[in-house]
């Protein structure tokens, strides 16, 4: 067993090695004669407008975040997966199923809940609540006059 | 790997358990395969980049490389050549050290699956217990890599492409982690080997045609590596025409080759681990494991130089599928691509689980039914498949197309 996983750390390692010794060894073959243009971002052949270091559509960190959760989920379901035959061989079959039910209940009703909270929309438009607070804001100088 | 290592100490008179030199031994040996391993990854990737580009012509009815070497088999060679001797540039205004980590971080993620990833019966570096859990665990590196990559650039284009790459990447591991634990269940192991072991050499002994959910979790699988190996269609995070390149937009030279080292190898681990999970991996026809096991001499040499054949030549082919679907099917929006997942994907693939789980538990009350149920989803297989052959050979029968393999190649 230390055998295998010593074999991952070999593994990273040489692949280390592979890009480091290439970009070392390529050191000496290629040019090297930055300017300015060169160093510049690319943006389409014009100046960059600022940086690109700002705020970001919160929507990804949303999807983030449920990744997360059934990104766990799924690790705890998979030693009772990889069980599960011999359970059923045990004649603990039902035991496993109920096991695995639940588990897969509790991803659905989660999946239920984001899908219903609409987080799992991509286009989120501005919902017919806020257009109706808006056109009522619009209309409500008209009725007091 | 590890019995292999241990026959070459004996071979030389030692006892490898006593020996004091065997860890270095050890050592050694995985140092060397994990070099030829990389190396093969790294090979087979720019191949791919050929055969990909030869595809793409015969599909669009153009010419493609063909100057360098026999057909120009060769262009991938002079493309790394190129790549070594270009300039390899840092935007000044970039995090420095972020933007040199980051293809590091690529590559590592990437060799990494090749621990548990079988080539044959005997051939696997490590045939670990957790094997297709840690594969799962380790893609997840390239994430980090690409979002490195993205963010430190400092371009609006990067940060774009890197951003959606991750959401993209991270939804479909969802449906793929869930699609791949089926073929867990009706092994009843994680170890790769152990899942190929529990499978057949004839195709109604794979897990694709195990049982309905089992099909379903197979295309799942597909559709999901399809979009965590960004290939068409769902190619947005380097979408050309909107975003340049996406996160290598800032990078260029061999730094830049990494990513596309990566992208292509990816074809391979994808295809490998679809053979391996689904499709019966290295099992030869009408042999069984245990007699793979027990042969001696030539005879193993033989069937096992077979079995390399058969799980290379399952591969290549799903290689070739994918390289298909790229100049097939046009690139989708990224709200279709994230209602897909996780709309239809990941519900499905929760159905699939629930209805393996039952079905399981039927087929051990009435093993009988298993074998109905493997028989017909196999003739259903073959029906498809004739249908599929035959739609496409009036297709060219119809249009006239020629295989011009002669005046071009």
């Amino acid at each position: 067993m230390p055998f295998h996983f010593a074999n991952v750390l070999v593994f990273a390692a040489i692949a280390i090695l592979f890009v480091l010794g290439s970009l070392v060894g390529g050191h000496f073959l290629r040019p090297h004669n930055p300017t300015a243009e060169k160093e510049m971002i690319y943006e389409c052949g014009e100046k960059p407008i600022g940086q690109a270091w700002y705020n970001f559509n919160p929507r990804f960190y949303l999807i983030a975040l449920v990744f997360v959760i059934f990104e766990v989920e799924i690790a705890f379901m998979y030693p009772v997966a990889s069980v599960y035959r011999s359970f059923i061989e045990k004649g603990q079959g039902m035991l496993a199923f109920l096991e695995i039910f639940v588990f897969v209940a509790i991803l659905a009703v989660g999946l239920a809940y984001v899908w219903a909270m609409g987080d799992l929309e991509w286009v989120k438009g501005l919902k017919q609540d806020v257009l109706k607070a808006a056109r009522e804001a619009r209309e409500q100088p008209r009725k007091a006059a | 790997m590890q019995g292999f290592l241990d026959n070459l100490i004996r071979h030389f008179g030692h006892d490898p358990a006593t020996w004091p030199w065997t860890q270095f031994v050890y050592l050694g040996g995985m140092a060397l395969f994990a070099f030829a391993v990389i190396n093969f990854a790294a090979i087979t990737a720019g191949i791919f980049s050929w055969a990909e580009r030869r595809v793409a012509a015969r599909m669009q009815s153009r010419v493609g490389p063909n100057r360098v070497g026999p057909g120009g088999f060769l262009q991938w060679v002079a493309d790394a050549v190129k790549l070594l001797t270009k300039e390899d540039l840092v935007p000044a205004e970039a995090d420095k050290i972020l933007f040199r980590a980051a293809p590091y971080f690529m590559m590592v993620g990437f060799a990494c699956v090749f621990v548990a990833l079988p080539f044959s019966h005997r051939l696997v570096i490590a045939d670990m217990n957790i094997g297709i859990f840690f594969i799962i665990a380790v893609t997840a590196l390239i994430v980090v890599g690409i979002i490195m990559s993205g963010w430190s650039s400092n371009s609006k284009w990067s940060l774009f492409g890197a951003i959606r790459s991750a959401a993209q990447i991270i939804s479909y591991e969802i449906p793929g982690g869930i699609a791949l634990m089926i073929p867990v269940m009706l092994a009843g192991t994680l170890s790769t080997q152990g899942i190929i072991r529990a499978q057949g050499g004839l195709p109604w002994q794979w897990f694709v045609f195990d049982n309905p959910a089992a099909f379903v979790a197979f295309v799942i699988y597909f559709i999901s590596a399809l979009a965590e190996g960004n290939r068409t269609p769902f190619d947005l995070p380097e979408a050309e025409s909107e975003l340049v390149s996406g996160y290598n937009t800032e990078y260029s030279g061999m730094r830049f080759s990494y990513f596309f080292l990566v992208e292509w190898g990816n074809m391979w681990v994808m295809s490998a681990l679809a053979t391996t999970m689904f499709l019966g991996g290295w099992q030869i026809p009408g042999v069984s494991a245990a007699t793979l096991d027990a042969a001696t001499g030539g005879t193993a040499v033989a069937l096992e130089l077979l079995s390399l054949a058969i799980f290379v030549g399952k591969t290549l082919f799903w290689v070739f599928v994918v390289m298909w679907l790229r100049w097939t099917l046009p690139r989708i929006r990224v709200d279709q691509m994230m209602n897909m997942c996780w709309k239809y994907l990941v519900p499905m693939s929760f159905a699939a689980v629930a209805f393996v789980a039952v079905w399981m538990l039927v087929v051990h009350a009435v093993p009988a039914l298993g074998l109905v149920m493997r028989a017909i989803m196999f003739v259903l297989g073959v029906a498809f498949t004739v249908f599929f052959v035959y739609r496409t050979a009036q297709n060219i029968r119809d249009t006239g197309d020629k295989f011009d393999f002669t005046s071009n190649w």
